[in-house]
């Protein structure tokens, strides 16, 4: 057995927000970002998250991270209150994140750097996951070298150097093609069976989300709450023929059904409000500057 | 922390033992320190573990070895530096044929070369005077007063900018004074620099000082806002605490602005320190060249100009060359220099 192996064992990674409740400004400028939320993932859990634009997925996920404090209520890790970043939880960012000015393995090893671990302990756990990456051969590049999916799988495997006991992923494939996508998402899964930590996954792919996840949380519109929570009884090891079978293609059909009610919530009032000035037919009296 | 990180590296060689199934890998860290022998091996193991960790053979990314990347920025660039430096020559022979042609001819119209100094005048004056003591010593004094007032402005400057760049409260409180003391031109400082400081040397150090200051200041406040906040977020997740995240996120983050700042500061002081030591002067190439006029001993006062220019040129050009050094990933950053 594995050190990877027992951390779960021990019931490490167990994220459980309860009635989180976030508002951002003050007054006239108030928005209610998230509204009573309380969602878990286990430990080892693989757990989506997925709504429409603008419904707080990234400010739920900022909070289990550490950056932002909730208005009410409270996100814990393992029983204990979260109140600011830290390496036991790894974050990969949509935006692509690496230093720049650090080559491939450096960034890789910051973490590690950072927790006083040794030149030759880092330069060993780097290539290490850089192998597993499939990006040993680049490890003294340049992240301005490197494709959009190559930054993000380093991304992915810095956010793991530090052996966090969970993942946090804001749409870490947002900016990339189709293609891309489902190859990473694959690198994805194999990389989390082989860690066996607990991943909190932000996406609004819903193909993305069943592909991946254990369970799914689908959120409402702004204020954004938990509109239904949905398991994937689909086996693992996940393969990308699996798409294929009716039951992907259900899940597919039942969340689609959820998402689009959400999405027409999200769009209603301003479709109503505006009619066509919305798509920029008519310019209402304090310009487009309003509209977007 | 110490153990838990030395647990966490316990675990990592035995993950790595769950991909030893396939013999690529291992042959692959076996020869890892030959590159391109490690990328041989990876272009065969693809087609074996496509559908798992497809290596993307086909980017055509360049190695980084020092020797290899100048080598091949030589091979592909001769063409292109040969065309810089024609085109340098003609910049520079331009400015030397305007200037022969106009003393030539005695040209007069409006602007008027009659006093003006031949090139040859010149030249003859850098052989003869040009390379006498007290010339090479007006040389070396100005160059200190430069390094001292530079280096100076550079370390209060740097630090400075980076903690009113982050820290809304240093901000508040800084910001007030340097916007009323910023307008305010280092020659503008002469008189009240020559009664504030002890003695000429220190007014003339401090005149420097001042020019060199404030672009340096200024960019590098600017680099730690223009510094992408999610690189600080990620920095904090993997556990950098504030003066880590300060030495190795927010300083090489906001290197490039604060190179800017060292440049164009530099060229601020160099304007500096030639009006202080024309004003209130003794000794340096600012007080040869107004020297030279109240003599009226007119090639001189070209050579002192000259001088000036090259001695600028210098500086600016190894301001330029550490940061080439010192900042290697620019070179492949989008817009850069590339
Ligand atoms: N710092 C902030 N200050 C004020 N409002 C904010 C702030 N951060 C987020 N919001 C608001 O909170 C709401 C939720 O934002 P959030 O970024 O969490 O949405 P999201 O679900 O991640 O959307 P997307 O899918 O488009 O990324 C939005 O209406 C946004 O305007
Ligand atoms: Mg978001």
């Amino acid at each position: 057995m594995t050190m990877a192996m027992t951390d779960t064992e021990t019931n490490k990674g167990f994220i459980d927000v309860r009635d989180m409740g976030v508002t951002f400004g003050a007054n006239d400028n108030k928005v209610v970002a998230v509204e009573n939320v309380s969602l878990n993932v286990q430990p080892g859990e693989f757990v989506s998250l997925i709504g429409p634009s603008g419904c707080g997925k990234s400010t739920l996920l900022s909070i289990v991270a550490g950056f932002v404090k909730p208005t009410l209520g409270e996100a814990l890790l393992d029983g204990k209150a979260i109140t600011k970043p830290g390496s036991d939880r790894g974050v990969v960012f949509q935006q692509y994140s690496l230093f720049p000015w650090l080559s491939v393995r450096k960034n890789v090893e910051f973490g590690l750097k950072m927790a006083g671990v040794e030149q030759s302990k880092r330069n060993t756990t780097a290539r290490a996951l850089l192998d597993l990456a499939g990006l040993l051969s680049f490890e003294n590049h340049y992240p301005d070298q490197l494709s959009g999916g190559m930054k993000q799988r380093i991304g992915i495997v810095r956010a793991l150097a530090t052996s966090p006991q969970v993942l946090l992923m804001d749409e870490p494939f947002g900016a990339l093609d189709t293609q891309t996508r489902v190859v990473m998402q694959e690198i994805l899964t194999n990389i989390w069976q082989q860690f066996r930590i607990s991943v909190l996954f932000i996406t609004h792919d819903i193909e993305e989300s069943i592909f991946l996840s254990d369970r799914i949380y689908v959120m409402t519109a702004r204020p954004g709450r938990i509109k239904a929570e949905i398991k994937v009884p689909l086996p693992r090891p996940r393969r990308a023929e699996m798409t294929d079978t009716p039951e992907f293609m259900n899940l597919v059909q039942e969340l689609k059904g959820l998402i689009r009610e959400e999405s027409l919530a999200a769009m209603a009032p301003e479709i109503k409000d505006r009619g066509l000035s919305g798509f920029g037919m008519k310019v209402g009296p304090k310009g487009v500057g309003e509209i977007f | 922390m110490g153990s838990m990180a030395s647990a966490k590296i316990v675990a990592l060689p035995m993950i790595e033992k769950h991909s030893d199934p396939e013999p690529a890998a291992v042959a692959a860290k076996s020869s890892a320190a030959e590159i391109s022998a490690v990328e041989t091996v990876a272009n065969a193991s693809a087609p074996v573990t496509s559908s798992e960790l497809p290596v993307p053979a086909s980017e055509p990314v360049p190695t980084v070895s020092l020797t290899k990347v100048l080598r091949s920025l030589l091979a592909q660039i001769t063409r292109e530096r040969l065309i810089t430096a024609a085109l340098a020559c003609i910049s520079i022979g331009a400015l030397f044929l305007f200037w022969y042609l106009g003393t030539k001819y005695r040209f007069e119209f409006y602007i008027r070369f009659k006093n003006v100094p031949t090139p040859y005048e010149v030249y003859q004056q850098l052989t003869q005077v040009g390379l006498s003591n007290k010339y090479l010593f007006n040389i070396a004094i100005s160059v200190r007063r430069i390094l001292l007032g530079f280096f100076i402005a550079m370390a209060i400057g740097v630090p400075l900018g980076l903690a009113i760049g982050k820290y809304q409260r240093v901000r508040d409180l800084f910001m007030p004074v340097i916007e009323i003391l910023r307008p305010i031109p280092a020659i503008a400082w002469v008189p009240m620099s020559i009664m504030l400081w002890p003695n000429n040397e220190a007014s003339i150090v401090y005149i420097t000082f001042i020019g060199a200051f404030f672009p340096i200041l200024l960019n590098t406040i600017h680099g730690v806002h223009s510094l992408d906040g999610v690189l600080v977020r990620a920095a904090r997740c993997l556990g950098a605490s504030e003066f880590r995240l300060f030495l190795n996120v927010i300083l090489p983050g906001s290197l490039p602005h604060i190179f800017t700042g060292l440049a164009v500061g530099m060229g601020v002081a160099w304007v500096s320190l030639i009006a202080a030591e024309m004003i209130s002067g003794q000794f340096g190439v600012g007080y040869f060249t107004w020297e030279a006029y109240s003599l009226v001993d007119y090639p001189a006062i070209v050579l002192g100009m000259i001088t000036i220019g090259f001695l600028g040129l210098a500086c600016s050009g190894i301001i330029r060359m550490v940061g080439v050094l010192l900042m290697p990933w620019l070179a492949f950053a989008p817009g850069g220099r590339r």
